[in-house]
């Protein structure tokens, strides 16, 4: 019995069944790089060394000192060669090689199928295809009355399918979360300063690049400015929440990598984050609630609309931007921050 | 307008809202509020049901100021009451039931974030389950998929974090083609509300306009869906995603995740499609061509497994066949069977999943079938329940599975091309089943040498989950003519 059953464990039907299932990983063990133990306690000292030598941006590549060879050392670096022999030998390589033509076979059909159909679509731009209706029509044409807003992309996100939008923030929050579920560390677990340096980069900080920290005097408040603009004239000109939030987003994040950590911290925490997205996504909710009740109740909702074109007009709409504004600049930056070790 | 037509809004906001406020509050706080919330929906969901029954119609609801071409829209009926209330309660009962693992498994200042993905999952279905619009169904399509994802990886362990990604991957395809299928949908009849898109298909299918643009979108869609629910070819981020998330995720993932999209499928197939295009483009045959392969290489594979964890998740990829087989089948009859069959696997994979929780912990943490051994006498209550479970998949009389495949046989009578097909296919993949769960049912139950020093007694919260859910099975085992009558009632008022 067992015979048979050592015959079948080495036998390329039951190799390929395991390929098949995942199993096993061709380049496994051939192709990781393992990160050599980091050298705890003498980190910091090492680090301020290298600090005083102006060193630092070259290390930033391999962990804490280590050169490319290093990673390597008392490993033979396999070259290719080795590697496809290594895989030869495994036995599984002709259904490793029969697998990715299959997979390039298979992308260039699909690809072929788009084409086709892209072909049998109504041409672009002509003013009798389908999707030129009466929808479109009503946007363009009373969309101002309707919602206040002269921008009427803003008007239709935020006015006449407010509900996809409001989802639209709760994925950008979710997403966030997955994030940090990932990649936060417990500073209250492990230590902030010095204990655990492999989990923690903010004790690096700040790098004090003269360059960076001179363009980003002049560039920083510019941006914020610019982001606040964006935000505010949404239901004006093009921009909105989405883009003015991402432009935010992103002063802060050149902030952050001119000045560090402990002068961000002065105005932006993470519970400065937590509470700025909970008050922004909770007054949607509850703006948008209010609005969808009275909406399906056939009441009147009682928001003035104002004139079409003036910065305090469109009733929900400029509240709403600024709400959505923060989320996506709140978002982008914790993304970016929860990206290097050590949390926000 | 009466006042209870609100109740499918409050309950998708009360659910986002408990989502967002669960981002500032203790871990502890933010279980009760889920469960709070959980509860206040499904309470909803009972009194939507009843209104609609009561009315005899569906209606539909504004969601703001502007009606149905240019605003969004929900949709109420009696399918949509009943989905959400059993999506409701099989979640209340995931949850109860995977309390002290989720504290286990989840580090402790994460725990609200669980929470948080509970929530915007519970949102995400319910609003999957109401919309009346295409595009709000891509967006919280996009939810689940990342609260689903958060569900697995909050279990910070080496084979979760893969199964996240194979997971995320997976999902992420399936999305892409839903999307573009929506967007090729959108160029075609200009309409994204689905009683104005379906006007227009209608139009299309008279007049013979855009049939490859058709066809590709029904495929693209289809094809879409399935990866995301795992339909058989593309069931290969299931076993893992399912065995190693913490119990309450896995019980919420295989319940009613996969669920959901089904629904959705459905509801765009007969709510948007028409009957032409489904015709001319087989799409229903071949859906009932792989759910029959699923069927049989999902009972195959759980054969194969030692694992307890995942023979469940490959006896799941049978199920969703099972489903898919039905919605093939074409006919009135077979939806039922189908839409039955989703509310008894959730009810009864749920079940499985959290009295095996209860087996493993007996055992001392081992999870392959060899160390259940006995397991019965260690953990009476848990043993049971996954007893009920396992008897309910068989098909066991009294139990919601024998239910489900009377209905799928006896829908199988009406069309005749199918018959013999779904006839065998049943016979067999009911055989297949009994083989792997029967095989493990004997073993918890096998006198073991080992003395039992301790009858290992769960927390009540498990216990209490175990003994609804095995009422659950009951109920819908005993009491599925008033179930089936109203799905039937409620696919009439659907389209």
């Amino acid at each position: 019995m067992s015979r048979v059953r050592d015959n079948y464990e080495n036998s390329r039907a039951r190799k390929l069944k395991r390929w098949y299932d995942g199993d096993v990983d061709l380049l496994q063990e051939i192709t990781e790089i393992k990160a050599p133990p980091a050298e705890q306690e003498q980190v910091p000292e090492a680090w301020r060394i290298q600090q005083s030598e102006a060193q630092a941006s070259q290390n930033l590549m391999w962990p804490q000192g280590m050169s490319e060879e290093t990673v390597w050392e008392g490993r033979q670096k396999p070259t290719e060669e080795q590697i496809y022999r290594n895989l030869e030998a495994s036995g599984l390589w002709s259904f490793e090689k029969l697998y990715r033509v299959m997979a390039v076979i298979l992308c260039a059909a699909i690809i072929a199928v788009l084409l086709w159909t892209v072909t049998a679509l109504p041409m672009f731009g002509e003013a009798g295809n389908p999707a030129n209706n009466e929808v479109p029509q009503r946007y363009i044409e009373s969309g101002v009355q309707e919602t206040g807003a002269v921008n009427f992309v803003t008007g239709m996100i935020l006015d006449y399918r407010a509900f996809d939008t409001f989802g639209e923030s709760c994925v950008l929050f979710i997403a966030s979360c997955c994030v940090l579920v990932l990649l936060r560390v417990d500073i209250a677990v492990k230590g902030r300063n010095g204990e655990n340096l492999g989990e923690d980069d903010t004790v690096f900080e700040p790098r004090n690049d003269v360059v960076l920290q001179t363009a980003a005097k002049i560039l920083v408040p510019m941006i914020l400015v610019f982001g606040i603009y964006i935000v505010l004239n949404g239901h004006l000109s093009p921009g909105g929440g989405f883009s003015g939030g991402a432009v935010l987003g992103s002063g802060l994040i050149l902030y952050l990598n001119a000045f560090g950590f402990k002068k961000t911290h002065r105005f932006f925490t993470e519970k400065v984050y937590r509470r700025m997205t909970l008050c922004a996504l909770t007054f949607y909710c509850l703006a948008k609630s209010y609005s969808f009740f009275t909406g399906a109740n056939h009441l009147e909702s009682g928001i003035p609309l104002g004139t079409p074109g003036a910065i305090l007009s469109s009733g929900l709409i400029l509240p709403l931007n600024i709400c959505v504004g923060l989320v996506v600049a709140c978002t982008m930056y914790a993304f970016f921050t929860l990206f290097r070790k050590g949390g926000m | 307008m009466s006042f209870v037509q609100n109740f499918p809004f409050f309950s998708i906001i009360i659910a986002m809202f408990s989502g967002i406020v669960s981002a500032v509050i203790s871990g502890k706080k933010a279980r009760n509020l889920s469960i709070f919330a959980i509860g206040v929906t499904t309470c909803m969901s009972a009194a939507v049901l009843a209104y609609t029954w009561k009315t005899g119609e569906s209606y539909t609801y504004m969601m703001g100021h502007f009606p149905a071409p240019w605003g969004n829209e929900i949709r109420a009926g009696v399918l949509e009451g009943l989905t959400a209330l059993m999506f409701g309660v099989v979640m209340l009962l995931s949850v109860m039931g995977g309390l002290d693992h989720t504290e286990k498994d989840v580090e402790g200042s994460k725990l609200n974030l669980f929470y948080i993905m509970i929530d915007l999952m519970l949102s995400s279905l319910l609003a999957l389950v109401y919309t009346n619009d295409l595009f709000t169904a891509y967006v919280f399509v996009e939810i689940n998929t990342i609260a689903g994802c958060g569900l697995i990886m909050i279990r910070q362990w080496g084979r979760s974090l893969s199964a996240a990604i194979r997971y995320m991957v997976m999902s992420s395809l399936g999305s892409g083609l839903f999307l573009i299928g929506l967007s090729l949908l959108y160029d075609v009849t200009g309409q994204l509300l689905m009683i104005p898109a379906k006007e227009a298909v209608a139009q299309l299918a008279a007049t013979d306009a855009y049939v490859i643009p058709m066809l590709v979108i029904l495929a693209v869609i289809s094809v879409g869906l399935a990866i995301k629910s795992g339909l058989y070819p593309f069931h290969y981020w299931i076993p893992d995603t399912y065995a190693y998330a913490t119990p309450a995720a896995s019980a919420v993932l295989s319940g009613l995740v996969s669920k959901g999209y089904i629904f959705l499928l459905i509801k765009i197939l007969y709510r948007v499609m028409s009957p032409e295009h489904l015709m001319e483009s087989y799409t229903l045959d071949v859906l009932y061509w792989f759910g029959i392969a699923g069927m049989m290489m999902g009972s195959i594979h759980a054969i194969q497994e030692k694992d307890t964890g995942r023979m469940i998740a490959y006896s799941s990829v049978a199920q969703i066949g099972y489903i898919y087989m039905g919605i093939g089948l074409g006919t009135q009859a077979g939806t039922t069977a189908a839409i039955f069959h989703i509310f008894s696997h959730g009810a009864t994979k749920a079940l499985l999943f959290i009295s095996a929780v209860g087996l493993y912990e007996a055992s001392g943490g081992e999870r392959d079938y060899l160390s259940l051994r006995g397991a019965g006498y260690r953990n009476p209550l848990a043993a049971i329940g996954f007893t009920v479970g396992a008897m309910s998949m068989v098909g066991f009389p009294m139990l919601s599975g024998f239910i489900s495949k009377l209905l799928f046989a006896t829908s199988a009578f009406e069309n005749t091309g199918k018959l013999l097909p779904t006839l065998i296919a049943l016979a067999i993949s009911t055989t297949l089943n009994a083989v792997y769960f029967l095989r493990l049912v004997i073993s918890l139950y096998r006198p073991e040498k080992r003395k039992v020093d301790e009858v290992h007694r769960d927390s009540w919260n498990l216990r209490l989950a175990v003994v609804c859910f095995i009422l659950l099975n009951l109920v819908l085992g005993l009491f599925s003519q008033p179930i089936v009558r109203a799905i039937g009632q409620g696919l009439i008022m659907f389209s």
